[in-house]
């Protein structure tokens, strides 16, 4: 069956959508689509891919408005009549096509206090119990594809990158947070570097996710919560006074 | 070539997305509208909120109460007795002027409300994908909404409410000391019902039950706290599902007590009221 497509050309001075035409067979993906339209008729057309099973994170982009993973969105999700645009995540700088520069996440990711275990029990091991870290494991499941980073309004809209890590780190930061091991201090900067009062909750990241990942509900307004405990909370900021226990 | 709007700044409401996505935060306004305009004005009735033995919901706990307006709580259901000389003659002399405050706190300050009137109200954004009112210097909850931080007090007002409403709902089966049952006796039943079960999912509670340790299995925390979390989280699961049944349900409520005392409808009940 014949679909149209439009794909966005172009690259950081300008572009805009060109159509094109191609047969779309029973369990094609839109991925499949794409490489079939770069083969027979676009075969400069720049698109990053690898493991076409939803795990690395690489095809990200923009289908019909919504960003999902080429290699995820089955192409019977949509109308017959349909048409299917895709154009590159508007978060980010784009370099070709549908190729977009994601390096600003690795420049936030460097920023994040690492894992500081405490001393391992006496016979050299580290023990966790199963429970306690169920939490934490939820959010090693990201494969970094950026999705909730290119939904973020604070991000994508409001373009307030220099205060606001984004929902990918706070993820990073949860999981380090509450990992049962660690034993670093990061409220401060969740607060103030990384920004967590500039969430305003609308949970696009978490609708996003393609790892259904709640980014929100168990990662952001944890944090939020934690940096309650330690700035805003007045019964708390007195009982830590009297006590002169700083946590 | 032509700057698309791929690469330039988007203008309000611009989007690629062909979906309906107008049509959740349209039901948020409309739904959040008509129950607000519908609270103030049954709150500026001041009368019609009591009747047999069922009080309204946005009239619990009645701290006074003036006997001589029609459909009022009796003066023995009122914590500090008969109305008080002091109150502005321009206000009506309405009890829910004086608690309404508080649970309407406790839902401004919620973390799913706040998503929710944020798109429908603020459309920052109108919907996921679809950009919002474009500004200078957006400041999410740092600046004029630091406020929004102090959820956790609301709560534990809201707690306090949900003891005061399931004494309403156990007064419900009640009339002049009489052990009996009335449609009205289920509907303010399933208040505290509802609300326990929004008020509990909230994502305070939550923090405040387990979600702020780091370690459930470690000394002083125990199973019972992970097991008390995990239940927590169902609920939580389910924030949004509740908020709206409670919110709806506390309307209906009012509406019910309201229309028995005015005589509009008959309440169906064991005392052959």
């Amino acid at each position: 069956m014949k679909r149209l497509f439009k794909l966005w050309r172009g690259d950081s001075t300008g572009g805009d959508f060109k159509e094109y035409e191609t047969d779309v067979t029973e369990g094609m993906v839109v991925l499949d689509a794409i490489h079939k339209i770069q083969a027979e008729q676009a075969n400069d057309l720049a698109v990053r891919w690898n493991c076409k099973a939803g795990k690395c994170g690489s095809c990200s982009v923009e289908i019909n408005g919504v960003p999902k993973l080429a290699c995820m969105t089955r192409m019977n999700e949509f109308q017959e009549d349909q048409t299917i645009t895709v154009n590159p995540m508007k978060t980010f700088p784009v370099i070709r096509d549908l190729v977009t520069d994601v390096s600003w996440n690795y420049e936030q990711n460097k920023k994040i206090k690492p894992l500081k275990p405490r001393p391992r029990d006496a016979d050299g091991e580290y023990r966790m119990m199963q429970e306690d870290v169920d939490r934490v494991q939820e959010f090693r499941k990201c494969i970094e594809c950026y999705l909730c980073q290119d939904t973020c309004h604070v991000l994508r809209d409001q373009q307030q990158k220099d205060k606001f890590v984004g929902p990918r780190f706070m993820i990073r930061l949860a999981s380090l947070e509450m990992h049962p091991l660690d034993t670093e201090d990061r409220i401060p900067e969740i607060r103030d570097e990384y920004g967590s009062g500039m969430c305003n909750i609308t949970k696009c990241c978490t609708v996003v996710c393609p790892e259904h990942i709640q980014i929100t509900d168990n990662g952001i307004i944890p944090l939020k919560e934690r940096v309650v405990d330690r700035y805003y909370d007045p019964v708390l900021w007195l009982w830590r006074k009297i006590t002169g226990n700083k946590n | 070539m032509e700057q698309s709007a791929v690469l330039r700044k988007p203008s309000f409401a611009e989007t690629l997305r062909g979906d309906t996505w107008w049509i959740e935060p349209l039901l948020v306004l409309m739904g959040l509208s008509a129950f607000i305009i519908y609270a103030t004005w049954a709150a500026f009735q001041a009368n019609h909120y009591f009747a047999i033995s069922y009080l309204s919901p946005f009239y619990s706990p009645v701290i006074y109460t003036d006997t001589s307006v029609v459909g009022s709580a009796p003066v023995w259901h009122a914590l500090l007795g008969t109305w008080p000389e002091w109150w502005p003659s321009f206000l009506p002399a309405s009890p829910a002027f004086l608690i309404l405050v508080f649970p309407g706190l406790f839902r401004f300050t919620c973390y799913y409300y706040r998503g929710a009137y944020y798109k429908a109200f603020a459309a920052t954004p109108p919907a996921c994908a679809v950009s919002g009112i474009p500004q200078k210097n957006y400041q999410g909850e740092t600046f004029l909404l630091i406020f929004q931080n102090l959820h956790r007090y609301a709560l534990y007002a809201a707690i306090v409410y949900l003891f005061i409403l399931a004494a309403d709902s156990i007064a419900a089966y009640f009339y002049q000391g009489q052990l009996g049952i009335g449609v009205g006796s289920v509907v303010l039943s399933m208040n505290p019902v509802l609300l326990g079960a929004y008020t509990l999912g909230c994502h305070s509670f939550r923090h405040l039950i387990g979600g702020r340790k780091d370690c459930f299995s470690c000394a002083g925390a125990g199973p019972l706290k992970n097991g008390v979390y995990q239940k927590v989280s169902w609920l939580n699961r389910n924030h949004k599902l509740f908020a709206w049944m409670s919110l709806f349900w506390v309307g209906i409520s009012d509406a019910y007590v309201r229309l028995v005392s005015m005589g509009i409808i008959t309440d169906l009940n064991t005392w052959g009221l």
